[in-house]
C-alpha cells in the first residue's frame, strides 16, 4: 500500500475512476495542464488526454450548467470549483438544476455529478476561499454532501461520489490536503456515503465533528483524557445523508454530546444534528446538546483566523459544561 | 471627435426575410428546400399551434391548466426552428416554449399535466430529445452548451437548440454558455425570440446593444438576425445553423424579431406597457396570415384548410387535457422517492410521515 496525502488521494480516486468508466471527465478552471492551483488534478490530463481532463473558460455558472447538460447525456462529470466561495455563482446550477434534475423530470434524467470543491479555513487565504458553506448544501433536497477528514476516506469517498447517480457536494479541507499521510490502497475501494467513523471511543461525552474538526475534536480528547473526562469521537464523513443512528448509539453509551463546525453557528450543520438528536435520543440525555462553531460574522479576514475557528480550548470548555450540567 | 484605429464597429443588421406580407417571395437567395406536402405540414402545425394556444388560455381561466405562456404570434419561430431540426437533435426550451417540445414528440397530455403542476409532465419519453421547460431564466442555455459537448465528445452529428427571450439575454449564463461554446466549437443553436418585451419591460431598457444578434461577436460564435415573424426565413436559418453545427463549425446564434400577441402570462394587462398602435403593426405580420397567403397563391390551401385543422386541433386538445386530468394524482410519498436514485434513511422515515 502506497502512503498518500488526502490531494494525493483524492487524486487517485479520480485516477481510478477516469479509469474504470470511459464516462468520467473531469472539467473546471486550470486542472489541465497544471492540475489544478492544488495540483489535485495533476497527471490526470497527460494520461487521459484533454479530450477527458480540461479548462474551462472562467465561468462557475457554466462549469455546472455543462456538468447537467452532459450529465443528461451519459457522462459522469468531476466539476471543480476552484475555490469553495465561487460557488455562489453556481448556486442555481449546483442546487437548483443538478439537485432537481431527478424530481423534475419525474426520474427521466438525473445528474451524476461530484461538485468538487476546496474550503476551510486556517490556512489564512484570501477573502472568500475558505467559508463553510456545507449548511447551503444540506439545505438543498436532492443534493448529497461529503467532507472527509483523511486520505483514506477521501478516496473512498470520492469514488463512491463518482459512482453515484445522484449529484454530490464533495468538499476537501484546505488544511488536510497536505495535513499528513496515511496507508491508502492502490485499487479503487468505497467507502459508503452516509456512514459515519467511531474514531475514538469514550464513554463520557460524544464530540460529533467533520472535515478538519475531527483532528482538532482528537485533540481536545486527549487532553480531556488527562483530566479524566473520557470523549468518544465521531467523525461524520457525510453530512447530507446523516448517520444519526451512529450518534445516537453514541449517546445511549455517553449521555452527552457537542457538535463542533467550523461554519457559523446558526442554521447550519450542528443545528441540524442537535435537532435530530432531539427527536432521537432526548431520554438519554443528561445535558443540552452544545455547538463549538465560528460566530454569526461573515469568515474573518487572515488576521484574526484562528481566533474565530473551533479550537481544542473552546471544545474541552463546552465538554467541561455538558459533564458538569 | 475623430474614430480611434482600434475602435470596435458595429453596424446595425437586416432582419432575414423570404415573404413579403403578401406571401410573396422577395428573397429567393434565402428559400429552404421544401416540397408541398412540408410546407402544408408547417401551416398544419401552425394552424394547430395557435388553437391549442387559444384553448389553453380558455382553460386556464376556467383552472383547468395552471402555469401557462401563450405563444400566439410566434408560431413561424417556434415551430419553423423545430422544423429544421432533426428528429435526434436535442431541445432545451424555456416556459414558453412547449410548442418546440410537443413538436419533437413530447405528448400534448404531458404538456398538460407539467402545467398542472404534475411530475410526470417531466418525465420525456425514451427517445424523445427534449428536457423539460425551464423556469430559471438563461439555466437552459447551459444545459444545451453541455448536451452540444457531450454530442461533440461522443462524435454525434447531432445538434442541441435552445430557447430564451429577449430578457434572457442580459442573463449571465447567456453570455457564459455562448462564451463556451465558441471556446469549444460546440454544435448549439441559440434562439433568443425578442418579442420585444420581458414581462411588460421593453426591448429597449432591456440592452443598449444594436441588436442581440450582434452578441455572438464576443463569444467569437455566428450571430444572425431573422424575421421571426417569417416561418421561411426562420426555417433556413435554423437548417443553416444546424449544417455548420454538424459539419464541426460551432455554434450560432440567432436572433428572431418576433411578437407575443397575448400577455406574458395569463395575468398581466398589456395595455398597461403596449400601445393599440403597436399591436395592430404587428398583426399585419401575423405569421399565420402571411405563410398562408404564400401558399393560397400557390394552390397549396384554403381557408377550409385552416378551418379542419382548427376542429382538429380543438378535438385533440379535448382528448388530451381529459387524458392529463385523469392521471393519476401525485402522492408524497412518491415525491420523496423522486430526490434520489435510492431514498435515504431520512427520507423513508419523512415518508411515514405521509402514508
Ligand atoms: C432567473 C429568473 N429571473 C426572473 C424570472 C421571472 N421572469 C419570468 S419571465 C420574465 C421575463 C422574460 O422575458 P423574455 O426573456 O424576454 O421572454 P418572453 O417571456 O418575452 O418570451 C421574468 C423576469 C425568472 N423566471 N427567472
Amino acid at each position: 500500500m502506497a502512503q498518500m496525502n488526502m490531494k494525493e488521494a483524492i487524486r487517485d480516486a479520480m485516477r481510478a475512476e477516469l479509469k474504470n468508466d470511459p464516462n468520467v471527465l473531469v472539467f473546471g478552471e486550470d486542472v489541465g495542464k497544471v492540475g489544478g492551483v492544488f495540483r489535485a488534478t495533476e497527471g490526470l490530463q497527460g494520461e487521459f488526454g484533454a479530450e477527458r481532463v480540461f479548462d474551462t473558460p472562467l465561468a462557475e455558472s457554466a462549469i455546472a450548467g455543462l456538468a447537467v447538460g452532459m450529465g443528461t447525456q451519459g457522462f459522469r462529470p468531476i466539476a471543480e470549483i476552484q475555490f469553495v466561495g465561487f460557488i455562489y455563482e453556481a448556486l442555481d446550477q449546483m442546487f437548483v438544476q443538478a439537485a432537481r434534475m431527478r424530481f423534475r423530470s419525474g426520474g427521466r434524467y438525473h445528474a451524476p455529478i461530484v461538485f468538487r470543491t476546496p474550503f476551510g479555513g486556517g490556512v489564512k487565504a484570501a477573502e472568500l476561499h475558505t467559508d463553510s458553506l456545507e449548511g447551503l448544501a444540506i439545505q438543498t433536497p436532492g443534493m448529497k454532501v461529503i467532507v472527509p477528514s483523511n486520505p483514506y476516506d477521501a478516496k473512498g469517498l470520492l469514488i463512491s461520489a463518482i459512482r453515484d447517480n445522484d449529484p454530490v457536494f464533495f468538499m476537501e479541507h484546505l488544511n488536510l490536503y497536505h495535513a499528513f499521510r496515511q496507508e491508502v490502497p492502490e485499487d479503487a475501494y468505497t467507502v459508503p456515503i452516509g456512514k459515519a467513523n467511531v474514531v475514538r471511543e469514550g464513554s463520557d461525552v460524544t464530540i460529533i465533528a467533520y472535515g478538519l474538526m475531527v483532528h482538532t475534536a482528537l485533540k481536545a480528547a486527549d487532553e480531556l483524557e488527562k483530566k479524566g473526562v473520557k470523549a468518544e469521537v465521531i467523525d461524520l464523513r457525510t453530512l447530507m445523508p446523516l448517520d444519526i443512528d451512529t450518534i445516537v448509539a453514541s449517546i445511549q453509551k455517553t449521555n452527552r454530546a457537542i457538535v463542533v463546525q467550523e461554519a457559523q453557528k446558526t442554521s447550519g450543520a450542528a443545528a441540524e444534528i442537535i435537532a435530530q438528536i432531539n427527536e432521537k435520543a432526548i431520554l438519554h440525555l443528561e445535558a443540552p446538546v452544545l455547538r463549538v462553531a465560528g460566530p454569526d460574522t461573515v469568515y474573518p479576514f487572515a488576521q484574526i483566523e484562528d481566533a474565530w475557528l473551533p479550537g481544542p480550548a473552546r471544545i474541552m470548555a463546552a465538554a467541561d459544561k455538558v459533564v458538569n450540567f | 471627435m475623430s474614430k480611434l484605429p482600434y475602435e470596435v464597429q458595429s453596424e446595425p443588421v437586416q432582419p432575414l426575410s423570404v415573404l413579403s406580407l403578401e406571401g410573396d417571395v422577395v428573397n429567393p437567395d434565402f428559400m429552404p428546400k421544401l416540397s408541398d406536402e412540408q410546407l402544408k405540414e408547417i401551416m398544419y402545425r401552425m394552424v394547430f399551434t395557435r388553437t391549442w394556444d387559444e384553448r389553453a388560455v380558455n382553460l386556464g381561466r376556467q383552472g383547468r391548466l395552471g402555469f401557462y405562456a401563450p405563444v400566439s404570434g410566434q408560431e413561424a419561430s417556434m415551430i419553423g426552428s423545430e422544423y429544421a431540426l432533426n428528429k435526434d437533435d436535442f431541445v432545451c426550451p424555456g416556459y414558453r416554449d412547449m410548442p418546440q417540445i410537443v413538436w419533437h414528440g413530447l405528448p400534448l397530455y404531458q404538456a398538460f399535466l407539467y402545467s398542472r403542476g404534475h411530475q410526470h409532465g417531466g418525465q420525456i419519453p425514451e427517445g424523445v430529445n427534449v428536457l423539460m421547460p425551464q423556469i430559471i431564466i438563461g439555466a437552459q442555455i447551459l444545459h444545451a452548451t453541455g448536451i452540444a459537448m457531450a454530442f461533440k465528445k461522443k462524435g454525434e452529428k447531432r445538434v442541441a437548440i435552445t430557447y430564451t427571450g429577449d430578457g434572457g439575454s442580459s442573463e449571465g449564463d447567456f453570455y457564459e454558455g455562448m462564451n463556451f461554446a465558441g471556446a469549444f466549437k460546440l454544435p448549439v443553436i441559440y434562439v433568443v425570440q425578442n418579442n420585444g418585451y420581458a414581462i411588460t419591460t421593453p426591448f429597449e431598457k432591456q440592452t443598449a446593444a444594436l441588436s442581440i444578434a450582434h452578441k455572438a461577436v464576443a463569444a467569437g460564435i455566428r450571430g444572425v438576425q431573422v424575421d421571426g415573424m417569417d416561418v421561411l426565413a426562420v426555417i433556413k436559418a435554423v437548417s443553416d445553423a444546424a449544417e455548420r453545427g454538424r459539419s464541426g463549425e460551432g455554434a450560432t446564434l440567432i436572433e428572431m424579431l418576433t411578437y407575443r400577441f397575448r400577455p406574458h402570462s395569463m395575468s398581466d394587462d398589456t395595455s398597461k406597457y403596449r400601445t393599440k398602435d403597436e399591436e395592430s403593426e404587428w398583426a399585419l405580420k401575423d405569421p399565420l396570415t402571411r405563410f398562408g397567403k404564400y401558399l393560397e397563391k400557390k394552390g397549396l390551401w384554403t381557408d377550409e384548410d385552416t378551418a379542419r385543422v382548427k376542429e382538429e386541433a380543438k378535438a385533440a386538445v379535448n382528448e388530451q387535457i381529459k387524458k392529463a386530468e385523469a392521471a393519476e394524482k401525485m402522492t408524497v410519498a412518491g415525491l420523496i422517492d423522486s430526490m434520489f436514485e435510492h431514498t435515504p434513511a431520512h427520507l423513508e422515515e419523512q415518508k411515514a410521515d405521509f402514508q
